[in-house]
């Protein structure tokens, strides 16, 4: 089993923050003072310049996801949160790895590349370096399949998300209701 | 018009209606002090930039407006940063100005160069590094906005030399322009959970109202005593919020917590439902939390929405202002049928105000306040413990040893009911929690949260330039006392009389209290000495009168003379028994049931 593998401890929290300086420490800052776990932490400007979107895999075992959330939104320049329960989600990876590739097994490495729909990027004497994006569980089960090769090195970006679409036709972006209190996720000062 | 950065924060500051800021100056913060000449803004110049802090802090907690505090770069702004982390902690709205070093220079381990938002990043609200002159007057709004709205809290503005130097052209921001997109304070609480708040409020057989410092955040005294009144349901008042309920109210228990007095804390424990107004479940209120208040449902009212279930699961959690919350409470009680009954309020069925007026404070009036049946053995069960379980200490008369608490009494006795008294952290603190009466919000001005050693003497001077139509008194111990005394020669050169009473035991009393309790007498590094310094010769140095008190004889005419001094601080020496300690006491970490009241209430040995 992988230490990627998706676990029910981590839970995924797409944050809308206002693009300006420092804006990272500050999330990181918070996680660190009060003791919570980031699993992974992908941050890229979102679709409007003026914000940016940080996609942060929580363990909740640090922490109730809900403390983690409301102290989140505490923060100013933090627009809105959303979680993502894995079961309303696409979400996805990118892996990058360079394998030991001797003449003996560099075939079938090529071949389980192939399977997986990934791409070999880099070619050299004995290694071969490989690209391979997808859910996060193919990238765990990827990754199981190629250490027996042999991993020189290996890299993955840590999971970015969207909300499943609603087939129904309703848009409205899941946002996650806290049931005991009844309050929502908008911000409070 | 045009006017340099340095201008326009000064006149930004004056559009936020600022009337005295506490400070000091030094290199990258000169281009603002040049303008402050020209200024409205009357600004106090501190002997140590810890002083500006609680100045500042001192001056919020009583005007309920914010203080401001002005610092340079570097160390100015690494010595103020005790002082935010003390407003972080007790939600007191600061706007504290840095100067930075120039922006080219930022990053190159410049001259009296820190990283002070990087610093003061988990211990503000928020906080800008200004990177453009044009802006500072937005900055400027948003900070105060920040400050005060919602769980109010310190913000830090830091200002580079250089942007401080350039020019810009003057406007000042509508509301509407400020730019936070993630910041929308709550007000009003969700009515559906108000009401069940309150239905379960009416159901409850031993309710407590556990009022917190957001009640005075709120400015929601009055609300409190309506509602307490109106439902007849007693209310312990936390360290946070004392004087947010009069203490000479019958339905008062007092302070519950660590050094709570017994039937506060033991009311909780055995209560049925805890009103948690403004209130955070400390763990210096909780004890040992799964063994707190462990038969009690728990309705918990505060802005701050990460407060509700961080400590203890709330059976209703309403997130909004306390004052707004209470008014729906109230309307809600209106909606349900609680008679508005004369016999809710207070004693003898008159106005109001007779539920203060003539009520001894502590005393067994309680049972005349509760109306309602339902109540009646439980005011009962609480005017027993009050009676069993007083607060006691033992005055030996003539030459015996002169205790903290009988000083205290003579203070609270000799000085208006509406006296502000500032404290420091430590046994001096808790004994003046204990024996003062706080019947008038904002009177009380203490560190909480931080636990703030020497944030007495300066707390108070701010206090008394916010409020200087009242007395300020600091009680102070004497090891608080050494860390920020300098800041008496900022409060005699700028004629602020505020007045400290220093518990002199020559020891750092709460630390040596829990090394005699709970480290065997083993006694590391707390005797101070009651000479050294020479209190009354380092206050007179000092610009302010110095008054020694011995004995029990000496210390109502200390007080006296000491009251009739305005013209210039004052400091007494109060020369206290090193051996006292302050009862009732929770140990760390243990359950709020195992509480030690003082020996002698149990026939033994004080």
């Amino acid at each position: 089993m992988s230490m990627y593998g998706t676990d029910k401890r981590h839970h995924t929290l797409t944050v809308l923050v206002e693009n300006k300086a420092g804006v990272l420490a500050r999330v990181a800052g918070l996680f660190s003072r009060r003791g919570y776990n980031i699993f992974s932490l992908a941050v890229a400007p979102s679709d409007d310049e003026r914000f940016s979107r940080i996609t942060i895999v929580v363990d909740v075992e640090s922490s109730p996801l809900d403390q983690i959330m409301k102290q989140l939104d505490k923060l100013i320049p933090v627009v809105s949160i959303t979680e993502l329960d894995p079961s309303v989600a696409r979400e996805r990876e990118l892996l990058l790895a360079t394998l030991e590739a001797g003449p003996e097994t560099r075939g079938q490495l090529i071949q389980l590349v192939g399977v997986f729909e990934g791409k070999i990027i880099d070619v050299g004497p004995d290694r071969l370096t490989v690209a391979l994006e997808g859910a996060p569980r193919k990238l765990d089960d990827f990754e199981d399949l190629i250490r027996s090769y042999g991993i020189v090195e290996m890299q993955r970006t840590g999971r970015v998300a969207l909300p499943m679409l609603d087939r129904s036709g309703d848009h409205s972006p899941l946002r996650l209701a806290d049931s005991t209190t009844g309050t929502n996720t908008e911000k409070a000062g | 018009m045009e006017l340099t950065g340095a201008q326009a924060l000064i006149k930004s500051l004056e559009k936020q209606q600022v009337e005295v800021m506490f400070g000091l100056p030094g290199g990258a913060i000169l281009p603002v002090y040049d303008p402050i000449l020209d200024s409205s803004i009357r600004h106090i110049l501190v002997r140590h930039e810890q002083g500006a802090g609680h100045m500042a802090e001192g001056y919020a907690q009583v005007t309920g407006r914010p203080g401001v505090a002005m610092v340079t770069s570097g160390p100015g702004a690494t010595n103020i940063v005790t002082p935010l982390a003390d407003a972080y902690m007790d939600s007191i709205p600061l706007v504290v100005v840095t100067g930075q070093v120039a922006t080219t220079a930022i990053g190159t381990d410049a001259f009296q160069e820190s990283d002070i938002t990087g610093i003061t990043m988990g211990i503000t609200k928020h906080n800008w590094l200004i990177t453009d002159v044009n802006d500072i007057p937005r900055v400027v709004a948003e900070a105060f906005h920040v400050a005060t709205t919602g769980r109010p809290g310190p913000v830090l503005i830091d200002v580079p030399k250089d942007i401080a130097n350039s020019t810009m052209e003057w406007y000042w921001p509508e509301p509407s322009e400020l730019d936070l997109p993630g910041y929308h304070p709550l007000t009003e609480g969700d009515p559906a959970l108000v009401r069940s708040a309150v239905e379960l409020l009416l159901a409850a057989e031993r309710p407590v109202i556990y009022a917190g410092g957001g009640i005075l955040k709120a400015r929601a005294a009055d609300s409190l005593r309506e509602l307490a009144e109106r439902t007849g349901i007693p209310v312990v008042t936390t360290l946070m919020a004392r004087g947010s309920f009069p203490d000479s109210h019958p339905l008062c228990l007092g302070m519950p917590g660590m050094h709570g007095n017994y039937t506060a804390v033991t009311a909780m424990q055995r209560s049925d439902l805890l009103i948690a107004l403004g209130s955070r479940f400390d763990d210096r209120v909780t004890g040992r939390v799964d063994a707190f208040a462990p038969d009690a449902k728990v309705i918990h009212v505060d802005i701050d929405p990460a407060e509700h279930n961080k400590v203890r699961r709330a059976d209703v959690a309403v997130a909004g202002d306390c004052r707004l919350v209470i008014d729906e409470m109230l309307s809600a009680l209106d909606a349900l049928g609680l008679p508005h009954s004369d016999a809710t309020r207070g004693g003898s069925g008159g106005a109001p105000s007779d539920a203060v007026e003539g009520a001894p404070a502590r005393s067994g009036s309680l049972a005349a306040a509760c109306p309602r049946e339902r109540l009646v053995p439980w005011r009962a069960q609480l005017s027993e413990w009050q009676q069993r379980f007083p607060l006691v200490y033992d005055q030996q008369p003539g030459s015996g040893a002169l205790k903290p608490q009988f000083v205290l009494e003579a203070l609270r006795d000799a000085t208006p009911d509406d006296t502000i008294v500032a404290s420091g952290v430590g046994q001096h603190q808790m004994f003046a929690s204990q024996w003062w009466q706080f019947d008038h919000p904002y009177t009380w001005v203490n560190s909480g949260g931080l636990g703030t050693m020497g944030f007495a003497v300066p707390a108070a001077i701010g206090a008394k330039v916010g409020r200087p139509d009242k007395t300020v008194w600091a009680v102070d111990g004497d090891g608080c006392f050494q860390m920020t005394a300098q800041e008496l020669v900022t409060a005699s050169s700028e004629r602020i009389p505020v007045k400290i009473a220093i518990l002199n035991n020559a020891y750092l009393g709460m630390v040596r209290q829990w090394q005699e309790m709970f480290y065997e007498e083993r006694y590391s590094e707390v005797y101070l000495s009651p000479d050294l310094p020479d209190y009354v010769g380092w206050a007179e140095s000092m610009g302010c009168v110095g008054i020694r008190v011995d004995s029990t004889e000496e210390v109502a005419s200390a007080i006296d003379k000491a009251n009739n001094i305005d013209d210039r601080p004052v400091v007494i020496d109060f020369r206290t028994d090193a051996f006292e300690k302050v009862y009732p006491m929770v140990a760390a970490g243990a359950s709020n049931d195992d509480i030690m009241v003082d020996p002698s209430l149990l026939g033994g040995d004080r």
